[in-house]
């Protein structure tokens, strides 16, 4: 395997020996991918929601709406990262749902829905971003229909430029920008196709 | 229309059934228009965006002697696996050693096109492993052992019932050609796939240089349950993929997205910089990179190698003319449309002459360039592919293409030219059967309308100028 990359840097340097000048890198404008501004929102979240909903995301501000929205969806048992459980279950519009803070892969399709923390949200994509330290099961965020991200709204970014500047060092941070969808078929958009078919953002504070 | 082309691809484009044409043109017909609107919508001067992009890809090329031993270094501070591979052979065994010494037998696929390619798929079948697509489309194409017709969307060439009945016969339920059950069928039998499976493979879309980081797009997040369900994860890279910062991340995923699907972001985009992080439950305890060179060296040594920026976003092939009339199967090859009409002859090594022809299918309308996120002037790359097709005598880029010696014989004197400008004026009264007697206008014949003879006007209107 070590020869091979010998081989390929070699064939790299004689491919580019003969060239003269080499491409410099361009100066350019880091707001330059920035979309153009949207005079119509007053604030980050409202620009958020227009954008969520507009890629059939459905964002939803504090816990009283998400429970009622649960109930309302019939949904009542699911995975939920154990750093968030006491709270929700405290809270009074969360009576009679059944939050289960282990993931069990056997049980992957009793999880109604998952909770998870949201690293981060873009408001001018309607994105939400969950990072490994944040989420505290890859597969809860994944698996289940609905999937809950629940973002503070210090970390919601007005654009990806932004958005990529809080990285960290992270290794695996994914940016979930509405449900799973699929056009395979005629160009037929379906929507949860393996990942989610409901993808929420709820904001707490 | 009968045709007696010897073009191979307008045979294809003769022959597309008229329901594979509809969804070919109507599909890509529907994404460019998105494209246009998104692109339009958000940004003042997206042309500003594309030629920056295409700039970025063009220095990171020509400096992947510096980004690409920076973006290894980085992979393995990250505690990645980092291998080079110098064909696609040698990715493949790669990929196999991997797998039997972690005593692996099978494999969840993403998509990744470094990996058709290859051959992946049947060379782990071949050894004794499992290898399953999971991209929808793709998990079709390898039920009915068919191959991708476009680089986004690999089913672009069949519809509801042929996917119905694929299903059927493969034990997914009775026959139902509505487009949400097939999908949920699909994931119903997917998702078992993914907790059985060893490995998950994926390709990646861009890599920073600066941190390492694999930027990985996909609309069904079938990648993410790929790195969500499997303790091994290895990734298959074309060494082209690089950029040299994180930011630039910023620019091309916006590019991607809008180009290829008119989207401002796919669904899921992922940026994995290394294996999981120790007390996370899910996610691959190994990430192995394997980055394949596969004649990617002899491209950027040739006079081609802008076509290297390439994205893979397939906006060039939603607006194409040629494809939307011949569909992705016509061009014999792994990367289909303008973007494969250069990149698969030059892939192809010493094969070149096999697919010589592709060049020439193309009227350098000039739309494929207009569109490309990076810029590529696809029109001159083709131009080039010609002029090495003629300067190699590759056969079949000749086929149907008239002799010019005549033509060169003729422009070069004078009066021979004025009396055959003259006398070219009578083929507007020729019937075509006369004129067919003629072997290369009975070709151009045979499937296109001759022009009217408009020869010989403009030296007369000089004439009457100059004398003004
Ligand atoms: S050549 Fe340009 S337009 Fe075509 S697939 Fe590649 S990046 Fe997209």
């Amino acid at each position: 395997m070590q020869d091979d990359r010998e081989l390929v840097m070699g064939r790299i340097r004689d491919a580019l020996a003969p060239l003269k000048e080499r491409a410099e890198y361009p100066e350019w404008d880091p707001q330059l991918p920035v979309c153009k501004a949207h005079p119509d929102f007053s604030s980050d979240w409202e620009l958020f929601s227009h954008k969520m909903q507009q890629v059939n995301g459905t964002p939803i501000a504090g816990l009283d709406a998400l429970g009622k929205w649960l109930h309302e969806a019939g949904l009542t048992l699911g995975y939920c990262d154990p750093a968030l459980a006491d709270e929700l279950r405290a809270h009074p519009a969360f009576a009679g749902l059944t939050l289960e803070t282990t993931f069990e892969r056997a049980r992957v399709d009793d999880y109604t829905f998952g909770i998870t923390r949201a690293t981060g949200a873009i408001a001018e994509t309607g994105t939400v971003m969950l990072s490994d330290a944040d989420t505290s099961s890859r597969l809860g965020a994944l698996t289940p229909w609905t999937h809950i991200a629940m973002l503070k709204s210090d970390t919601l970014y007005p654009d990806t430029v932004t958005a990529i500047q809080h990285f960290g060092d992270d290794p695996s941070i994914v940016w979930a920008t509405g449900p799973s969808k699929t056009a395979d078929v005629e160009g037929i958009l379906i929507e949860g196709v393996h990942g989610p078919g409901v993808q929420i953002c709820c904001l707490v504070d | 229309m009968p045709t007696k082309s010897q073009q191979e691809i307008d045979r294809f484009a003769r022959d597309l059934k008229p329901d594979v044409y509809q969804s070919v043109y109507g599909g890509t017909k529907a994404t460019t228009e998105k494209r246009y609107e998104v692109l339009f919508r958000d940004y003042p001067d997206p042309d500003l965006l594309r030629q920056t992009a295409g700039q970025i890809k063009q220095h990171t090329l020509e400096n992947l002697d510096k980004y690409l031993p920076q973006a290894e270094a980085a992979l393995k501070a990250n505690g990645a696996q980092v291998h080079f591979a110098s064909d696609g052979d040698a990715a493949n065994r790669m990929i196999l050693e991997i797998m039997k010494a972690n005593g692996c037998k099978s494999m969840v696929k993403s998509k990744s096109m470094v990996s058709e390619e290859t051959g992946l798929g049947h060379y782990l079948e071949d050894n004794g492993m499992k290898c399953l697509e999971t991209d929808l489309g793709e998990f079709i194409i390898q039920i009915d052992n068919d191959h991708p017709s476009h680089i986004v969307k690999p089913v672009a060439h069949k519809n509801r019932r042929d996917i119905a009945k694929s299903f059927e016969r493969e034990g997914l339920g009775d026959y139902n050609d509505d487009p949400e059950t097939i999908t949920r069928r699909a994931r119903k039998f997917l998702r078992g796939k993914y907790f059985e499976a060893d490995v998950g493979l994926t390709g990646a879309n861009f890599v920073s240089a600066e941190s390492g980081r694999l930027t990985i797009v996909t609309n069904e997040g079938n990648a993410r349950f790929c790195m969500a369900a499997t303790p091994i994860h290895i990734a298959i890279v074309g060494i082209e993929k690089l950029v040299p910062h994180d930011r630039d991340l910023a620019l091309f995923t916006a590019l991607i997205g809008r180009s290829g699907t008119g989207q401002h972001l796919t669904s899921y985009t992922q940026f994995i910089g290394g294996p999981k992080r120790e007390g996370q439950p899910d996610g691959p305890e190994q990430m192995h990179v394997i980055f394949v060179d596969n004649k990617r060296t002899e491209v950027l040594a040739s006079q081609c190698s802008e076509i290297l920026r390439c994205i893979r976003c397939g906006a060039c092939l939603n607006v194409c003319p040629v494809y939307r009339q011949a569909s992705g199967h016509a061009y014999r090859s792994v990367y289909p449309g303008p973007v494969g009409a250069v990149l698969s002859p030059l892939l192809a090594g010493s094969r070149f002459p096999e697919l010589a022809d592709l060049p020439k299918a193309s009227s350098l309308c000039g739309a494929c360039n207009e569109v490309c996120p990076v810029n590529i002037p696809i029109p001159d790359l083709l131009l080039r592919l010609r002029d090495k097709a003629k300067t190699e005598h590759a056969e079949k880029a000749m086929k149907g293409t008239p002799p010019m010696g005549m033509f060169g014989l003729l422009a070069s004197q004078p009066h021979a030219w004025r009396a055959a400008m003259t006398m070219g004026a009578a083929m507007n009264l020729t019937p075509d059967a006369i004129i067919n007697i003629v072997p290369p206008a009975a070709a151009w014949n045979s499937c296109r309308q001759l022009p009217k003879w408009r020869g010989g006007k403009f030296r007369n209107w000089m004439k009457s100028r100059s004398k003004n």
